[in-house]
């Protein structure tokens, strides 16, 4: 038996949550006689991630599955390559990070399997028993698969180290059998934020904004002292639909899931679905000039005040 | 064209739920239930498309409890057309509820289902791709935008870092996210309206989707708590404690 985790990248580089997907990984090979754990990168002209997973530590043998309609990485090529892949091998688990890409593929991966994948794992228990957050974090599901032959699992970077780029150097296969996409998906484009955006979820500092910075504009305060501590900005929902900021900034329940060293969260109330974004963070700091915000109830340091007054003066005296 | 949406009746997202002291599950009795957020978006975006001429005829479906049709009479006093309730006394999972759907897109031969990308109360995130997956159809998760003409749908797609548009053909299957639309409040003329919509309840026993839990929950606990935190009462104060008490700046 094997475990196999699909690798998310663009083709240039490997994203650092497959590194914490990886590590989930090696814990499963661990409660479970230490299977080999096995990489498959899908993408177009991707060799140079297959090299980077194969320094990933824990990592025993890379997959490239490399052809130019696997380049854009939609659901339906991507999970039909896997499921090719899937049958070469004698796989216990198929594991993908619990980002936009993981959870798009997954789990149409898992209904071709007829499994019943389990979503966004923070903690292995054993080889078919994982803990993960239901209710917007509120509560901490144990579950067990005990009867699908094959789990399938996406992992949340929070609950797990990435695993080191290290030394390693685990041999990498080509993938001869490339299955068709007969589906008729096409790409028409991409819009990304420029290079410089730090990606929050591997941050190890991230600061947020809320409904209390007012407009757009004062984002850029924030972003100021971002710059400052080599921060990731992050936003909450209300900023994000008051149109402050992109989607891809929120922190919560339904955006992205992070838990740096550092979380300041300024002019934010503090709702439940917030909370379930960025509460494992291990130092958090709120600025807020309503004393009663509940964001205060989950932060170490409290500062009550105008967010847009103590802005510039922290940034100043960093 | 057709259009199916899928609902799940769901704690309303105001709600902070509690963990039951023996450990097995949350406690959900007389808490306030709404439908799920994701899913009043797919239910906008569909009246959306037939107030533009696109869609002739919404369909609603929701799985679960006789309770389930106050959801579905909500979807069609926002302007849905008819609505269907597979009537279930125990939970489905993602799987099982792909199939039930997947059983009913094959009797109603929709071009287009919408659902809400993840349900607030499992937040698995699943149904949409494992019934696209089932059907074998494209699939156009995260949606911000939604565009149909001449037998295809172009997606724009909320993902980490931007945002990516997909060209699928149709038939497809869309998740909603956020900034798709803002959903409409539903007006009490609307609400009399619905009460007269079809509503159809089909026993889930009748559809032959197998419904035997795969996953067995063995515990749901709440999270750890935070130790209290302290107040500062200036910006030097916050910058010394990060500095020499947290050590993180």
């Amino acid at each position: 038996m094997s475990i196999l985790v699909l690798a998310e990248h663009d083709n240039v580089a490997l994203k650092p949550a497959t590194q914490h997907t990886i590590s989930a990984g090696a814990k499963i090979s661990e409660k479970g006689g230490n299977p080999e754990v096995h990489v498959l990168v899908v993408g177009e002209d991707a060799e140079v991630v297959a090299q980077a997973s194969a320094r990933v530590a824990g990592v025993n043998k890379v997959f490239l599955a490399d052809a130019s309609h696997l380049g854009a990485q939609t659901a339906e090529a991507v999970s039909a390559q896997v499921l090719q892949h899937i049958q070469t091998g004698d796989y216990s688990h198929v594991l993908a990070p619990a980002t936009t890409f993981g959870k798009n593929v997954l789990p149409r991966i898992a209904a071709r399997l007829d499994v019943q994948q389990i979503s966004g794992i923070i903690e292995v228990l054993t080889v078919d028993t994982f803990i993960r957050p239901i209710y917007a974090g509120n509560a901490l599901a144990t579950v067990q698969s005990a009867t699908d032959a094959i789990k399938v699992l996406t992992v949340l970077s929070t609950g797990f180290d990435a695993a080191a780029v290290a030394q390693g150097n685990a041999p990498i296969e080509s993938v001869k059998e490339i299955v068709n996409d007969p589906s008729g998906t096409r790409l028409l484009g991409r819009q990304l934020s420029s290079g410089e955006k730090l990606e929050l979820t591997a941050a190890k500092v991230v600061v947020s904004g809320g409904r209390g910075l007012q407009k757009a504009e004062n984002f850029k305060l924030l972003e100021a002292l971002a710059a400052k501590l080599n921060a990731a900005v992050g936003a909450s929902r209300a900023a994000v639909d008051a149109g402050f900021v992109p989607n891809d900034y929120q922190v919560g329940q339904t955006g992205k899931i992070v838990a740096p060293d550092l979380y300041i969260a300024v002019g934010i109330s503090g709702a439940i679905q917030h909370l379930a974004g960025m509460r494992d963070s291990k130092v958090i700091v709120a600025i807020n000039k309503d004393p009663d915000a509940p964001i205060f109830q989950v932060a170490d340091y409290g500062l009550v005040g105008d967010a847009l007054e103590i802005l510039p003066q922290l940034t100043a005296q960093l | 064209m057709k259009v199916l949406v899928s609902i799940k009746r769901v704690v309303d997202f105001t709600v902070k739920v509690r963990v039951k002291s023996d450990g097995s599950g949350v406690d959900l009795d007389n808490v306030k239930m709404s439908m799920n957020p994701f899913d009043e978006i797919a239910v906008e975006e569909a009246i959306r498309l037939k107030e533009r001429g696109i869609v002739t005829e919404i369909v609603t479906v929701s799985i679960g409890s006789s309770a389930c049709q106050e959801t579905l009479r909500t979807a069609m006093a926002m302007g849905a057309d008819r609505s269907i309730l597979i009537e279930s006394e125990n939970d489905l999972e993602p799987l099982a509820v792909a199939k039930v759907l997947k059983a009913l897109v094959l009797k109603e031969n929709p071009q287009l289902v919408i659902l809400g990308k993840q349900a607030i109360d499992d937040d698995s995130n699943q149904t949409g791709q494992l019934l696209a997956g089932l059907l074998d159809w494209p699939q156009g998760t995260f949606a911000s935008k939604l565009e149909l003409a001449s037998g295809k749908a172009v997606v724009t797609r909320e993902i980490d870092g931007g945002l990516e548009t997909l060209e699928l053909p149709l038939p497809a299957v869309i998740t909603t996210d956020l900034r798709l639309n803002e959903p409409r409040y539903t007006t009490l003329p609307n609400i009399m309206k619905a009460k007269k919509r079809p509503l159809d309840i089909v026993k889930v026993g009748d559809l032959q989707v197998d419904p035997t839990l795969r996953l067995t929950t063995l515990k749901v606990e709440a999270p750890r708590p935070r130790k209290a935190g302290i107040r500062v009462a200036s910006v030097e104060e916050l910058v010394t404690k990060l500095r020499d008490e947290a050590k993180v700046i």
